[in-house]
């Protein structure tokens, strides 16, 4: 059902400032169209009828502004989501990270954490998690703690299975995880060495160096200047022959970072110069 | 045709969204559009989430207009028509640049025609023309009437020339719409516009 549009472009500006300026979430270089529509499906959800009344609510009751941060970033997300991608991670990106003594990886944006599952499988399948650490970040507190735990609905493992298969996957999917009821769990053996922690892009700086970052379908969000911003936080961040990987129709291409950078043939992955 | 759009408004953008049954059409509507286009012509339709889709490819035999996929944060030209690509939502921001999106499908669909239509709607206001074609589900009715009540254009496909007609036929019953018409009007529709 299509949510009805309650909010003016003026009343979005100022309910932006208002988190800015109370709370420290800067949303306010955040793609427009976008905000426009998780507001309005946040005063569908939560029962608002007006701008008015989402704002009055949110100033005073600070503890809806997780929910609030929750809702209007979008946190949809699968494993080995695009499986063409995570075949090119396996081919031509896994071989040369096994070249390092210890690899980093940086997941940024990993939302409920599907894609930092599918990563530990892909480096547990290469031989390589025992010496692997991956920062899984996000900005909202509560999809860490859904990530961390490792369980996902049952009903999305047929399609995490062919997304596996086609990614190059040999096991037999199921391996990974214990059903129980209508949830997957997924092997604790499989999070041992992942991170899940808050990282804001917008407001946070680097926090330590990897030879692979992965932002996938995050900088569609944000405006032209913001992505810029990020992608210089990416940079530094990105040891030198280090991998940026980023989703299907996102790309460096016109930003500051297209001169030092190399596309791995088609696939959406750059590798760091020299 | 009926409208009562002001004579000073100028079109700033064509949306045209379809579902089954509506390739065919589409591909015969193509080549008959004029080349000097004052606006850009978006095309919102539903297929699968396939990276390799050679769709744009196909329209591209089918008009001498350039076809791109729609890329994030793309400024829309006019004379180019833009696909939206598969799996993502395609938005509008208030300066001709497109934004994609990845939330919750809507219809079952991403693209969903719905999102597209309300976007632009918002964005472009009386400026945009939205046309709806052949379809088996119901995405782009609520769309067509937010274009309508941001006083827009809106164009139905006859539902008795369409593949399937269940689309256009909702639409025509829910909406207000500007003109319902035959393929071969098409021409005379768009290319005064």
């Amino acid at each position: 059902m299509l949510e009805p549009n309650v909010i003016k472009d003026e009343e979005l500006e100022i309910l932006l400032n208002d988190v800015f300026s109370v709370y420290g979430y800067d949303f306010t270089q955040y793609s427009k169209a976008s905000l426009k529509r998780r507001v309005n499906r946040i005063c569908v959800i939560d029962k608002f009828t007006s701008f008015a009344e989402l704002r009055y609510h949110l100033l005073h009751h600070p503890e809806y502004l997780q929910r609030f941060v929750e809702e209007i970033t979008v946190n949809v997300t699968e494993m080995f989501r695009d499986p063409g991608f995570f075949k090119a991670l396996r081919d031509k990106v896994l071989p040369q990270l096994g070249t390092y003594p210890f690899i980093r990886i940086w997941l940024a944006g990993c939302s409920t954490g599907e894609e930092a599952y599918s990563m530990a499988i892909l480096l547990r399948e290469a031989n390589l998690y025992n010496r692997s650490l991956i920062y899984a970040t996000d900005l909202n507190p509560g999809v860490l703690e859904k990530a961390a735990k490792g369980i996902f609905p049952i009903a999305q493992m047929k399609l995490y299975s062919e997304n596996y298969m086609l990614s190059g996957g040999l096991q037999d999917f199921s391996s990974y995880y214990m059903a129980n009821y209508d949830v997957a769990k997924f092997d604790t053996k499989l999070s041992e060495r992942i991170i899940f922690a808050t990282h804001n892009l917008v407001s946070d700086s680097s926090f330590n160096e990897f030879q692979l970052v992965v932002c996938r379908n995050v900088l569609i969000y944000f405006d032209k200047e913001l992505q810029n911003q990020v992608f210089t936080l990416f940079d530094e961040s990105l040891d030198s022959l280090g991998f940026l990987a980023l989703g299907a129709k996102e790309t460096i291409r016109f930003s500051n970072l297209e001169n030092r950078y190399k596309q791995l043939d088609t696939e959406k992955i750059w590798r760091k110069n020299m | 045709m009926a409208s009562d759009r002001k004579s000073d408004s100028k079109v700033e953008l064509l949306l045209m969204g379809g579902s089954a049954g509506s390739l065919k059409v589409l591909l015969s509507l193509l080549p008959t559009l004029r080349q000097d286009l004052a606006f850009p012509v978006v095309i919102i339709l539903h297929r699968k989430a396939d990276p390799d889709s050679m769709l744009d490819v196909l329209l591209r035999n089918h008009t001498k207009l350039p076809v791109l996929e729609a890329e994030d944060k793309m400024t829309l030209q006019k004379g180019t028509i833009y696909l939206a690509p598969p799996d993502y939502h395609l938005l509008f921001e208030s300066n001709k640049l497109v934004s994609l999106d990845y939330s919750e499908k809507l219809n079952y669909s991403r693209p969903s025609i719905d999102v597209s239509f309300q976007s632009a709607a918002l964005a472009c206001r009386d400026k945009l023309v939205a046309i709806l074609l052949s379809g088996a589900n119901a995405d782009g009715v609520e769309g067509l009437k937010c274009v309508k009540s941001a006083d827009g254009l809106v164009f139905v496909q006859d539902p008795d020339t369409a593949e399937v007609a269940y689309m256009p036929r909702q639409a025509i019953v829910h909406v207000k719409v500007d003109a319902v018409f035959k393929p071969e009007h098409f021409p005379g529709l768009i290319n005064n516009l």
